[in-house]
């Protein structure tokens, strides 16, 4: 029996800024990962991924990241991208800036 | 120092307008990633985990105050008020965007600065000891020379497109502060027969195999310095591997022919790079040696120095810890710590360095240095003006007594800012220090070098620290390896791993521990960690790295 389908979302770097973003449903790109369009089927995942990849003029190094669903969306399941949501650890600059003026 | 010629002027101006121009055509869409990442990576622009980062090459960790002005400027005006200086000598910018790097560039050009080949498989930027030029236990300066190497290598059309990357280290002292063993060539300035060479070192390196580097030749004759370099590099340019990348280092290819076979390899090509070299470089050298000629010193009272340092025990703490010997009468070479407690190791404001820049304008023949342990350096200082430097440092965070104790830690930027990190090493960096400035232990303790990498690359030289912390992925979560007894001098060793690693919440327990046992095992007062390392071997630090598993045998 072939695994459960871990859920996906999709993320990039955004090309000016650098800023780690996600697609959200509507295929647009969001700088917030609980905007983030769950993806639960892996053909459907791999289709966006493919379309979100041709958007090359405004992100860079696209791909598919683990995720669990949780009450406020999706919620990194590796370390590392929970980093990229937030920002580095030493000073509250990346995203925790714009979380600061909110 | 060395200034720009005309056609360094000219070729630097033609690479930034070019750069421009691809950046224009990246955000127009004409340029796809693929094409552009290339591209951009040859002017030092990587992207990280959240943001661009700018590699800003300081030619052997040499600059001035307007250059390093220039960077608070940078930092101010493009960037987020701050750089990071790095073990390479050189300076990031962590939060450029990608439309501010071709002013960005254009700004550093103004100061004689860029960021060519601070990436891709290049010679990257040459390194040399810190105090060069400055101390006592010099034969030469290696900088003229450093500069020699820097002008041969910068778009050297044969190296544009090695297997790998290709880092060259030069001393011109006994004592390595440079590293020398662990790069890809290492260059010592010798004397026989009252002749300048060079011992030239091959194969060294950190990394996922980390190994010290042999000597190639032990006297080299300083006129055939670059149709050596040339014959090196070409050789392995040829039969470097280009198959797998973890195997492309040169180290991998002495490690595979042997070093003989390496030497006679070499001995050939040399016999015919030494014919294609007209001599041009020797007559440029001289030149370099006139650029770098040594400051005009004073001879002045030192009764200022003595009386801060009898009446304020602060300056007195800094006095002991950051002062090295300078070779001129009345002068000494003072390390500015970017390592003060809890802050991020190397990193700088704009208003520290502009603080900087200014001291080195007013009371250092305008020269500071980036040293690979990621402080700044004002080499020649007279003494008599230290109680000012020390208060001026003193205002803006710049003056904490540490150098080379435990809290004067390396770390790469690890997975807060770096995209190939396995694991953090700021964090772990800044906890170590705030422990050991409570505990109050940190003079006691003594001279002790803790080195942390975020990822097996080794940017952080864990291999060489007394105590390495090596971060990685376990899982999917963070776990920290330790190695101990490694040394990064003349006696170069890699440090041996002390077993399992330690999760983020127990890696500084952990190192507490080993520090305790170290105090408790140490014969006298002045016996280093490393020292009593070598004295007793792993087994009493294993002991108190893991003590449950002695409860366990027992």
């Amino acid at each position: 029996m072939s695994r459960r389908y871990l859920p996906k979302v999709i993320t990039a770097n955004a090309l000016i800024e650098g800023d780690v973003v996600y697609m959200t449903a509507k295929g647009m790109w969001s700088r917030c990962l609980r905007d983030a369009e769950i993806l639960s089927d892996e053909a459907d995942a791999q289709i966006r991924l493919i379309d979100a990849s041709a958007q090359s003029k405004d992100v860079v190094g696209v791909y598919l990241s683990d995720v669990e669903p949780g009450p406020n969306g999706a919620e990194p399941v590796h370390f590392r991208e929970d980093f990229r949501r937030t920002g580095p650890s030493n000073y509250p600059h990346g995203k925790q800036e714009g979380q600061a003026h909110v | 120092m060395y200034k720009y010629s005309d056609f360094d002027a000219a070729f630097v101006a033609e690479r930034n307008r070019q750069f421009r121009a691809q950046v224009g055509r990246r955000v127009s869409g004409a340029l796809t990633e693929d094409e552009f990442k290339p591209l951009r990576l040859m002017n030092g622009l990587y992207l990280q985990l959240h943001a661009y980062m700018l590699r800003v090459a300081v030619p052997y960790g040499t600059l001035n105050g307007t250059q390093m002005r220039q960077f608070a400027h940078i930092a101010d005006t493009w960037d987020k008020g701050y750089g990071h200086f790095t073990t390479r000598q050189n300076i990031q910018f962590n939060w450029p965007t990608l439309s501010d790097v071709p002013d960005i560039l254009d700004a550093l050009a103004d100061v004689q600065m860029h960021s060519i080949q601070t990436s891709g498989n290049t010679i990257r930027n040459v390194t040399a000891d810190h105090f060069a030029g400055a101390t006592a236990d010099e034969i030469a300066d290696p900088r003229p020379v450093a500069e020699l190497i820097r002008q041969w290598s910068t778009d050297h059309p044969e190296f544009q497109f090695m297997p790998r990357k290709f880092k060259i280290a030069i001393t011109g002292s006994e004592n390595d502060r440079a590293v020398i063993k662990a790069h890809d060539i290492g260059l010592r300035i010798v004397e026989q027969d009252e002749e300048l060479g060079f011992e030239v070192i091959v194969g060294g390196g950190l990394g996922r195999t980390p190994m010290i580097g042999k000597t190639l030749v032990s006297f080299l004759p300083r006129e055939y310095l670059l149709p050596y370099l040339e014959a090196v590099v070409s050789v392995w340019n040829e039969i470097g591997r280009r198959d797998n990348k973890y195997k492309a280092r040169i180290k991998i290819t002495v490690h595979e022919y042997g070093i003989d076979a390496i030497r006679n390899l070499v001995a050939e090509r040399f016999a015919e790079t030494k014919q294609e070299f007209s001599g041009v470089d020797t007559s440029y050298l001289a030149q370099f040696e006139d650029a770098f000629s040594e400051p005009v010193y004073s001879n002045r009272p030192v009764d200022v120095y003595d009386l801060a340092y009898s009446n304020d025990p602060v300056f007195r703490s800094w006095a002991d810890t950051n002062l090295t010997a300078h070779r001129a009468e009345g002068y000494a070479i003072a390390t500015i710590s970017l390592k003060a407690h809890g802050q991020t190791p190397g990193d700088a404001t704009a208003e520290q360095m502009r603080v900087m820049a200014s001291l080195a304008e007013r009371f250092g023949h305008d020269e500071l240095r980036v040293s690979h342990a990621q402080n700044i350096i004002l080499p020649h200082v007279h003494v008599a003006d230290l109680p000012q430097i020390h208060a001026e440092l003193s205002q803006v965070g710049l003056a904490t007594a540490n150098i080379g104790l435990i809290s004067d830690i390396i770390a790469c930027p690890g997975m807060d800012y770096c995209a190939l990190a396995t694991a953090r090493s700021i964090p772990i960096a800044q906890e170590i220090a705030t422990r050991f400035d409570e505990l109050k232990l940190e003079h006691d303790i003594g001279h002790l070098q803790i080195k942390i990498s975020g990822c097996i690359n080794a940017c952080g030289h864990h291999h060489v620290a007394h105590i390495g912390i090596l971060g990685l992925d376990r899982a999917g979560v963070e776990s920290y390896q330790i190695t101990l007894g490694g040394d990064a001098t003349e006696s170069a060793t890699i440090g041996e791993r002390a077993g399992p690693g330690f999760s983020a919440a127990k890696i500084v327990p952990a190192i507490e521990r080993l520090v305790l046992a170290y105090l408790d095992l140490r014969q006298t007062d002045d016996e280093t960690f490393l020292e009593t390392y070598r004295r007793l071997g792993l087994t009493p630090f294993k002991a108190a790295l893991y003590p449950e598993v002695k409860a366990h045998a027992a």
